[in-house]
């Protein structure tokens, strides 16, 4: 081999080979963060993300965003840190969407019959794009932390509002006050229940009110932010390129 | 113009530096084949898969455990086999255009695993979830078990260590020691199989019909995160075919 021959034959070559491994780096990324991602995510905020009933105003305010900042935070370790690309927030959680709508779609109500508006995902979208945008703009990593983790605890609820709001309204139902979200979950028995939905609104913040959901969130954003940058150093971690060598 | 005539047909013979018919061999064969499993699942998890103790539950769902186990060891042996065995004894020799030819075959089977995972860890883990929140379990064998355990799982470590192999035995890039996040990414997702040890004693302990995040399933957590292992394996990846095309890219 010498070192001055070419792997390639021409520079439209290398162009060429140097976008299709772009394509090929960015498919097999999307699909193992994704398939990590969701593993992770359903087995940490599953419930809350399954059901419209779990939907609450306050574990699934606290607990989404906390477990869900975790594969953001190591993936734009790598893609902003390394590459300078600012969309590892934004790629983490529409594998995730994508994942989970899926699911819900062929495996919820196409194996097991639940619908769809019992079952559709959480909307982590607005978190991602700002933690993003904040790094992009900060370009530093304890700004993203700080503010980003906070406004993506922030922010959660808000983003999720126009769509479980009509089905939190209140209806009364063989004399019990309870929503249509609770309705839907009455009706469709799963085989927990009634154990399995004994954490919903569980715990006295309740006799608060309307305070609920902003505590929630503000808690929230707290944690995010602390785990934002234990992820980040994570990440870091898996971006290592060390090779293990034999004794 | 007799030099230059051969010239083009020795390219003209070349095998392309990326084999996408392969690539989408290899992709439609995961796809249809997983396709042809949720139809299964579809049929025969309603009409014999929901009492562990009827003799269409052993036919259609018992039987197709063992053969899965039978065709996943044999795959795993022939397959592994054949990568160890033609392996290339002087790797560090191979010209650079041969280099960037194992790169994309690297990168299919990287693909490959990509498309694996997405299924085990995603699609029929997420699955087993809705089915056992409708059904009540009376075996470790569900039908949701026997595909997403015994079946998505194997596939996916079976592709992934395939990946590796290929990139140990073919890659001069990997032959100064065993890369950590390549072995993070195999491995880890590999420990997901043994944890379902854990998961099934658990569920035979404990009834829990499904709380998704109980703290039992955490095990599944730990090593799902070592999927995230692949950013080390992309880094390694640029760098190397950086170190290839930078003269002809500048």
């Amino acid at each position: 081999m010498s070192a001055s021959q070419s792997a390639v034959r021409s520079r439209a070559e290398a162009v060429k080979v140097s976008r299709t491994f772009d394509w090929l780096i960015c498919f097999t990324l999307f699909f193992v963060v994704l398939g990590g991602y969701h593993i992770h995510y359903m087995l940490t905020g599953g419930d809350w993300d399954f059901w419209t009933d779990w939907k609450d105003r306050r574990l699934w305010v606290t607990v989404a965003p906390i477990v869900s900042i975790t594969f953001p935070a190591a993936v734009q370790a790598m893609l902003w840190w390394r590459y300078r690309l600012p969309f590892g927030a934004v790629l983490c959680i529409l594998g995730l969407l994508l994942g989970e709508w899926v699911n819900r779609y062929l495996n919820f109500w196409g194996w097991t019959y639940f619908p769809v508006n019992f079952v559709f995902p959480s909307n982590l979208m607005p978190g991602a794009i700002l933690l993003d945008v904040i790094l992009m703009l900060s370009g530093s990593m304890t700004a993203t932390a700080v503010l980003g983790g906070l406004a993506y605890g922030l922010v959660f609820y808000p983003g999720n509002w126009a769509i479980v709001g009509p089905l939190h309204v209140p209806v009364e139902y063989n004399g019990m006050m309870m929503t249509l979200a609770d309705l839907q979950g009455y009706h469709y028995v799963r085989t927990g229940t009634p154990e399995y939905i004994r954490m919903v609104e569980k715990g006295t913040l309740r006799t608060f009110g309307k305070d609920v959901a902003p505590v929630s969130a503000f808690f929230s954003g707290f944690v995010s932010i602390l785990i934002y940058f234990l992820w980040h150093f994570f990440g870091r971690w898996f971006n290592s390129t060390e090779f293990v060598k034999s004794a | 113009m007799a030099a230059t005539t051969e010239s083009v047909k020795t390219d003209a013979a070349e095998a392309p530096l990326l084999n996408v018919r392969n690539m989408l061999l290899g992709a439609s064969l995961y796809i249809v084949f997983y396709g042809w499993v949720r139809w299964y699942e579809g049929v025969y998890g309603w009409s014999a898969g929901l009492d562990s103790f009827a003799p269409e539950f052993e036919t259609y769902w018992m039987n197709f455990l063992y053969i899965e186990f039978v065709l996943e060891a044999s795959t795993a042996g022939i397959l592994w086999g054949y990568i160890w065995k033609t392996r290339d004894r002087k790797v560090m020799s191979i010209t650079p255009r041969e280099e960037l030819r194992r790169h994309f075959t690297h990168w299919v089977w990287l693909v490959m695993y990509a498309i694996a995972i997405y299924y085990g860890a995603s699609y029929f883990t997420e699955q087993d979830g809705t089915w056992h929140q409708t059904i009540v379990r009376d075996t470790d064998f569900t039908p949701s078990h026997i595909i997403e355990f015994y079946l998505s799982y194997p596939i996916y470590i079976i592709t992934g260590f395939a990946s590796f192999l290929y990139a140990k035995t073919r890659l001069p890039a990997y032959q100064q020691g065993m890369s950590l996040q390549y072995m993070v990414s195999v491995i880890g997702p590999f420990m997901i199989l043994p944890n379902v040890g854990l998961n099934e004693w658990g569920h035979t302990f404990w009834f829990m019909e499904e709380l998704f995040v109980a703290p039992l399933h955490y095990g599944f957590v730990f090593f799902g995160w070592a999927a995230l292992g692949v950013m080390g394996v992309v880094n390694i990846e640029v760098a190397s075919l950086s170190k290839l095309l930078k003269k002809d890219l500048a």
